[in-house]
Formats: structure tokens, sequence, C-alpha cells
């Protein structure tokens, strides 16, 4: 982690030898010993591309160092270090460290993106921003959107969906603890009716699941429980069937308990036939700095196997490498 | 019996923004209640000044940040219900991303929830989808414009309006999704096109909507909006709530557009808003709200 004053920052060690560098990175900062190089950049210039020095430089930094990396290799290649990884490394490794080395925000925005632009747009992206990103996080990513594309993400998503689920990501959450109690009930009952009774009401549903605050929504569900005698959570049936009520159940179980619905998202990506890299990439990626050590745990506990073990046997070569790397990671 | 100079005491306590509580005290505490009675109906003065003081009269307004003042204004125009419907439109339509962004914070301080929920859950009428979207905007404010896009789109506008009587178009999902998502730029060159496209300004076409009309015109050309919030406020005729717009428009637009609300205030009625205001407002709100038109001259 970069420090104030004194202390020498090391960005990368490497055995290869790659171009000697003093960096001036403004007062705070003494020069980097020479020596200790960013082999970052000699991984990638000029030595073909070695993507294990790739992984396990990239792999072991944090954000603030990855950027100052992608800093560094412009200045003394005057080229994106972004661009060159993309035309040399391929594939799901490639995506993989594309999506890691840009800044957080940057990276949310990408996924939402690429998520809009399929074919059958990938509704967890989008419910995953609105219902578990803080409203500040969801903030930050969509103005690292406009930066990027030019456009609201709310105007894409929009043109490239019907429905309400875009518009949720609109709203901009009271994010305190203040909760009203009359309300939790009434709009318990509500729910109750759409989940349980199929009432529909999709309208109503809607608009409390993503309008109300998270610390209300809570309450709401506490509201359920205590009316009910089960948690929301277990009446929400998967019914293949029903594609309106799919997206409330998911926005239910992201508000409810985040960690348990990414378990859930990575345990269905290695089981799935084939494995879907992309949503495997996207969870290990976006929680590596978060809490991908609770949902370690928690996979652990449901499926009697490390996750590291599940990656290693369902994926392969620098990806594989890549993934244990980020799984590994002590902050 | 007052004295005359009680009078013009009371009179100087009562004016700039402050007012002197001594003096208040210890003149009208020695009065008898005729005599209060008689000079608050003798002065025209203190209704003027309760539009000074009263809860969102010029001075509260004026002195309050910005985004409070929305975040406060939005509160208000629910609690009002459909009759001030179009300040929610206005508030939504007119401020920019980061205003609009400010003002939904200021709520959560404020209120402990968001506009967006509220919202939602008191407009319960055909406006509802329209308004949860125009206040949940972030729209982009660059200088990008996709032409075929924004034709496109006003093609869409087009055929919803034709097929208003079937379907009221405010309640249509694409008219709902340009109008709140679109950036302001691009909106205008989709007015444009539909001009072109369906023979007449879409302001013209939507105006059995109210708040459509609103919408658009907020979008496209706000002081057409303001003009006319101006015009209903002054007549004599208002009732209070709409009175209460000359302030808000006065005080919210002071240092925005007022140059060319003035504009086109003197375009459509003939005489300049100042002139206006010098003729049919009175004391210290007279001259407050004549300090504000006079910013940035």
């Amino acid at each position: 982690m970069p420090t104030n004053g004194g202390d020498v920052v090391e960005i990368g060690v490497g055995e290869q030898c790659g171009n000697v560098v003093d960096i001036d990175l403004g007062e705070q900062w003494r020069p980097l010993r020479p020596g200790k190089l960013t082999a970052s950049t000699g991984a990638v210039a000029g030595w073909g591309t070695d993507e294990k020095a790739i992984i396990s430089i990239m792999g072991h930094r944090n954000a603030v160092q990855r950027k100052l990396i992608r800093q560094a290799y412009e200045e003394i290649y005057q080229e994106d270090l972004i661009k060159r990884l993309e035309s040399e490394l391929s594939g799901h490794f490639e995506k993989a460290v594309f999506r890691w080395v840009l800044d957080p925000a940057d990276r949310d925005a990408v996924l939402a993106n690429v998520a809009m632009k399929q074919s059958k747009v990938d509704y967890h992206v989008i419910i995953e921003l609105s219902c578990i990103y803080s409203p500040e996080e969801l903030l930050a990513v969509k103005r690292a959107y406009q930066a990027r594309f030019k456009h609201s993400m709310e105007e894409d998503l929009a043109s490239h969906t019907s429905g309400d689920l875009g518009k949720a990501l609109g709203i901009y959450r009271y994010d305190g603890d203040e909760i009203d109690a009359r309300l939790a009930k009434s709009e318990a009952n509500v729910l109750h009716n759409a989940i349980k009774e199929k009432v529909f009401n999709h309208e109503e549903v809607i608009r409390i699941v993503s309008t109300r605050s998270k610390a209300q929504l809570m309450a709401t569900f506490n509201r359920y429980k205590d009316k009910y005698d089960t948690a929301i959570t277990k009446h929400l049936v998967d019914d293949p069937s029903d594609q309106y009520l799919a997206a409330v159940r998911t926005s239910i179980r992201c508000i409810n308990d985040p960690k348990k619905y990414y378990e859930k998202v990575i345990r269905n990506a290695l089981n799935k036939p084939g494995t879907d890299e992309d949503a495997l990439t996207r969870v290990i990626v976006t929680r590596a700095e978060k809490d991908l050590k609770e949902i370690k745990e928690l996979y652990y506990k449901r499926n009697s196997v490390s996750l590291d073990h599940a990656v290693a046997k369902e994926t392969s070569g620098d990806y594989e490498a890549f993934l244990l790397t980020l799984l590994g990671k002590e902050d | 019996m007052a004295g005359s100079h009680e009078v013009d005491t009371l009179t100087k306590a009562f004016s700039g923004f402050g007012v002197d509580e001594k003096t208040l005290i210890s003149i009208l505490g020695k009065w008898h209640p005729d005599q209060t009675k008689t000079f608050r109906k003798g002065t025209q003065f203190f209704i003027q000044d309760e539009r000074l003081f009263e809860r969102w009269g010029a001075v509260v307004l004026w002195t309050m940040h910005p985004w409070e003042r929305d975040a406060r204004l939005i509160k208000d125009a629910l609690i009002d219900g459909p009759k001030s419907y179009n300040v929610v439109v206005e508030i939504g339509c007119t401020r920019s991303s980061e205003e609009l962004l400010g003002a939904r914070r200021a709520y959560h301080s404020l209120y402990d929830r968001s506009i967006e929920e509220d919202v939602a859950s008191s407009v319960t009428g055909v406006e509802r989808k329209l308004f949860v979207a125009l206040v949940s905007s972030y729209r982009y404010e660059g200088p990008k414009v996709n032409e075929e896009t924004a034709k496109s789109e006003a093609k869409t506008l087009c055929n919803a309006v034709k097929n208003a009587a079937k379907k009221n178009p405010m309640e249509e999902e694409e008219v709902v999704r340009i109008l709140s998502t679109r950036s302001k730029l691009h909106l205008k060159s989709v007015f444009k096109h539909y001009k072109e496209m369906c023979g007449k300004d879409i302001e013209e076409d939507v105006a059995p909507h109210l708040s459509l009309k609103h919408t658009v015109q907020c979008l496209s050309t706000p002081q057409t909006y303001f003009v006319k919030v101006l015009d209903e406020a002054i007549n004599p005729d208002a009732d209070e709530n709409t009175k209460e717009g000359l302030t808000r428009v006065i005080v919210t637009r002071a240092d925005v557009d007022m140059k060319a609300i003035k504009e086109e205030y003197h375009k459509q009625n003939g005489i300049t808003l100042i002139e206006k205001i010098e003729h049919m407002a009175n004391g210290n709100f007279k001259d407050f709200l004549l300090t504000l038109l006079a910013r940035g001259e």
C-alpha cells in the first residue's frame, strides 16, 4: 500500500530484468530503488508475454497499486497497458486480467455494458448493482460509465431492455438506518400476496423492491417472517416460466444476503456444463477486494469442498492460475 | 391610538432580512388588540412581509442551499398533490444532473427517505411512471448526440401521440424512456426531428396531457414554462398555491436563466417583468424580488 513520506514503494518484483525505473510520483514518493523493478513492464514488453509474471504481479496488487503500474507503463512505453494486454492475451484469461486492472467503478461500468449488450441481457449484473452495491458505489459506477461510454448507463440499459429492471438502476436509495415500521408491515403484506398468493400486483412489488432503502427492506423482510412464520426467501420458488418474478426473487435474495447470493452464482457457474466463465470471473474479480473471503467460507460450508479446489477442477491454464491467485489474496 | 411614529418604528423593525424583536415587543406588547388590528389592516406590508418570511417565502427560500431548497419544494409538492405536480416536473427537468443528485441527497438527510420512493408511493395516477423516472434521472451532459437514434425516437414519439386516443402517451414505456433517460442535447435533436416528421411542435401535440407538456417544455425551452408559471402567479385571481410560483421561480432561477426568462416574459407580455413587479407587488417583498431580478445585470 502506498504510504506517506519516507517509504519506498515496491510495485513489483521479478526475476526478469526489464527497465530500471525511477518514477517520480510527487513529493511523497522516493524513487523506486534501482534493482527493484516494475517487472510488469518487462513481463509484457519485448520478451513476449510472460503470463505467469502478469498473474503473479497483477494478481497480488490492490487497486491503487494497479493504477500506479498502469501509469508507469504509460510513461515508459507511451501506450496504455490495457491496450497492450488486450492484444497480447486472449480469451478468458485476458478478460479476467483486463477486468482486474481497471479501477473498480470503471470495471463495474464495463461489466454492466457487456451485460446489457448480450442478446439475452444478463439481469444479474444489473440487479447486483441496484441491490448489493451501496448507493454511493452505484453512483461511482454511473459516473465511470458516462466517462467511458459517453452515454448514461440508464439510457443504454433502457434502450436494450424492456420492463422495469432498467428503471430500478436509476433509483438513488436512501442509505441510512431510519425505518418506518408501519410501512414495513403494509409492504410485507403486499409482497406476501404477490409471492405466495400469486395475486399479481407487479407495480407495487417492483416499487417496493426497487425504491425502498436496504434498511427498510430488511425491516419489511423481518416483518414478513414475524407474520408468516417463514423467511421471505423460503417462499421464493424458482419457477422458470415466471420471468417477472425471477427479477424480484433475485433482488430480494441480493438484498437479504448478498454473500449467499454470490456463493450461489459461483456454484451455478462452476456446475454449469462448460462452466460460465463470465459469471465466475465477474464474482471473483469484483469481490476479491471486498468479501470474497467470506464467500469462499460459505462455499466450503455449502459444498464441502474449497472454492480453490472447485475452480482448479473446472478451469485450466493461465485463466485458472489467475483466478487462484485472486482467491489466494490476503488483504 | 397608534402614533404614526410607532408605525414608522414598526415598519423599520420589519424591514430588511431580520426582525428587531426588542422594538416589536416594546410597541406591540403595549398595544390594545384593536390597535394591532388597525395596524395590520392599515399597512399592506404585513401580508407582503409574510411572503418574505412565511414558510417558503422569498427570504427563507433564498437563504437555503439550492439542494435543500429543491428537496423541500418537492416534499411540499407531493403533500399538495396534483395541483403541484408541475413542481415535481420542474425540478426533475430543469436542474442539471448534479443539482438533481444534490437535491436527492438533501432529501435523504431531511426526510430519511429517497425522493424516488416518496414519488412512487404518493403519485398514484397516470403520472407515476413518468415522475419516478424524471426524478431518478442522471443524464449524460456531454456533447455527443446520435442523429439516427434521435430520428428514430422522434418517430416513436410521433406514433405515441397519434395513438393518444387509445393510450395515454404518459403511460407509454418508450415515451417515458426517451424523455427521462436521454440527454437534453439529444432531446433537442429529437424534438427538432419530431417537428419535421409530425408537422407540429411536440409541445402542442402533447398539450392535452399537462404533465407531459410541462416535461417537454422544461426539457427544451424552460423559459417558456417559467413565464407561464409567472403569468399565472401574478394574476390577481390566483389562489395561494399558484401565487407561490412567483417567489419560487424568481428565487430558483435568479442565478440560472433569469435573463432568458425576462426576455421571454417581455416577448409574451409586452411589458418587462420588472415593470410588472413594480406595479403589483409592495413593500419589502417587492424590493426583495427586484433585488434578485437585478442580479447578474
